[in-house]
């Protein structure tokens, strides 16, 4: 209906093209972006990055998050720093990201790391904590040694909220990378998006704009789904 | 008959003497349970009878006494004192049979005996047919029979149970306290069970014990050990005994003026 609409106030002159373009110039830059496999290339180039991203945030963010929440110590010393870099924009790293990568690969991949890094270490702090506190006193008085409790008790407990972790990491990862390739990149769909714009082909940036959100919908539902999979019990936790 | 659990002059404080948040949750409180014996911590929020349960388990010090289990001091919780809990605590994301086979496997045995010794004891609860079940998937009443399972299943010396029957409906609750005196019943090659049981439900506890420890609030001390004489086992007749009403009578009287409401009061 909105779309009609759309359609039919840019058929009566009432929307300059260059500003939005109608929906069917939309789809006739994305049929040319598919055509010639251009749209597939970029989305490739973010895919790929956004994965080493969270493959690296991951293998980081989870066991500093498991020892933090586990040792108060730990916690307390590790605090401060992290939340003063914490509220540091990922986008306020991409001049420091340069100076010390250059533009390119690494830069874009080290801006995403930072934002989904944070995601996931928060979420892992937080999981940890809210163990259920009878779950580990009924572990201890069945016999469980600290190695156990953490190994059979603290770390199943905690899946949801890595779960969790990695949806937030996912979506803010889209957020950054977008940003870093507008400026650290010459391939990618923000560098698509970019590139587009010094041509003032707002119908092909649109395309990109619409492929992101598409895929980071897609990306998200299937973690949903694989959750769903793995921790079926799960929906114990939410009743 | 010898003395199961040894409780020695135990005292627990929370806050500094001088602070405006000092409580005596248990003031110098002494008791011991026998070999085989069942008996119930009574008393009405506040009492400290939680706290009691939580020393003996080994989840909270003494500030001052001592507890010894089967003669040894307790310094934390261990394998020797089961716990079951009001809220259940079962693993959601292991089935029945995993949950109770938990303890099992720490102690190191085979799986397949494991395996034998759950099924055993998830039957005896009356749990049979569930074993693959998650704890999401079963009622509260049947939770609890699993946590029972699980507790009963790796033969602890004692039983502690924190108001187990607190958060089921009525009905289930009178068939679950005739289900935790047979579990907790001699069997082939096991004795009876020592238990000490916090309630807050002088009928649970008068059906259930051979005495009952009542308790009052702030502090925490021992009003009166009342010991039960009915025999076992008890069933439905034993609630219509007259005997039983009148004890259930005698037992309000003496706790009534303690039950007060307190805000934020601990149990």
């Amino acid at each position: 209906m909105l779309i009609a609409l759309w359609e039919v106030a840019f058929r009566l002159g009432l929307l300059n093209p260059v500003f939005l373009p109608s929906p069917s110039r939309i789809l006739a830059a994305a049929h040319q972006l598919l055509v010639t496999g251009e749209l597939f290339r970029n989305i490739a180039d973010s895919l790929q990055r956004i994965a080493i991203a969270n493959l690296v945030a991951i293998c980081t963010a989870v066991p500093l998050g498991f020892f933090m929440g586990l040792y108060r110590p730990f916690e307390e010393m590790m605090d401060g720093i992290v939340n003063l870099i914490r509220p540091i924009p990922p986008l306020a790293w991409i001049p420091l990201a340069i100076l010390w990568f250059g533009l390119g690969e690494k830069s874009v991949i080290f801006i995403t790391l930072i934002s989904a890094f944070f995601a996931i270490l928060l979420n892992t702090i937080a999981g940890v904590r809210s163990v259920d506190k009878s779950l580990v006193r009924a572990a201890l008085s069945l016999g469980a040694t600290r190695r156990v409790l953490i190994t059979k008790v603290v770390l199943p407990a905690t899946l949801p909220s890595l779960f969790t972790g990695f949806r937030i990491a996912l979506g803010v990862s889209w957020m950054s990378i977008v940003a870093a390739e507008l400026i650290a990149s010459s391939s990618g769909l923000g560098f698509m998006i970019n590139y587009y714009r010094e041509l003032l082909r707002s119908d092909l940036i649109l395309v990109g704009m619409l492929s992101i959100g598409i895929i980071g919908f897609a990306m998200d539902r299937g973690l949903q789904w694989l959750e769903r999979r793995l921790l079926p019990w799960r929906v114990a936790l939410v009743l | 008959m010898g003395t199961k659990v040894d409780i020695a002059n135990v005292s627990k404080t929370y806050g500094d003497e001088d602070d405006g948040d000092f409580v005596l949750a248990l003031d110098n409180v002494s008791m011991a349970v026998q070999e085989g014996e069942f008996v119930s911590l009574l008393g009405p929020s506040g009492c400290g009878k939680s706290t009691l349960l939580y020393i003996v388990a080994g989840f909270e010090q003494p500030t001052r006494g001592r507890v010894d289990v089967s003669g040894r001091p307790v310094s934390g919780p261990g394998a020797d004192r089961g716990m079951v809990f009001q809220d259940y605590a079962l693993f959601p994301w292991m089935t029945v049979v995993d949950n109770v086979a938990f303890g099992l496997k720490l102690r190191g045995l085979a799986a397949r005996q494991c395996q034998e010794i759950a099924r055993e004891h998830i039957a005896l609860v009356g749990l049979a047919g569930f074993e693959n079940r998650f704890p999401h998937q079963l009622s509260g009443g049947m939770r609890q029979r699993c946590a029972l399972a699980r507790s009963v299943a790796n033969n602890p010396e004692v039983l502690l149970m924190d108001e187990p029957l607190a958060a089921i409906d009525a009905l289930t609750r009178n068939t679950l306290q005739e289900e935790i005196l047979k579990v907790c019943d001699a069997r082939a090659g096991r004795p009876r069970k020592s238990v000490i049981y916090v309630t807050h439900s002088i009928d649970e506890a008068v059906f259930l014990s051979d005495r009952i420890v009542v308790m009052t609030p702030r502090p925490g001390r021992i009003l009166e050990v009342i010991p039960v004489p009915f025999e076992r086992p008890r069933n439905d007749a034993t609630r219509l005994a007259p005997e039983f009403q009148q004890l259930t009578g005698h037992i309000w009287g003496t706790i009534k003026s303690y039950v007060r409401p307190r805000e934020g009061a601990l149990s």
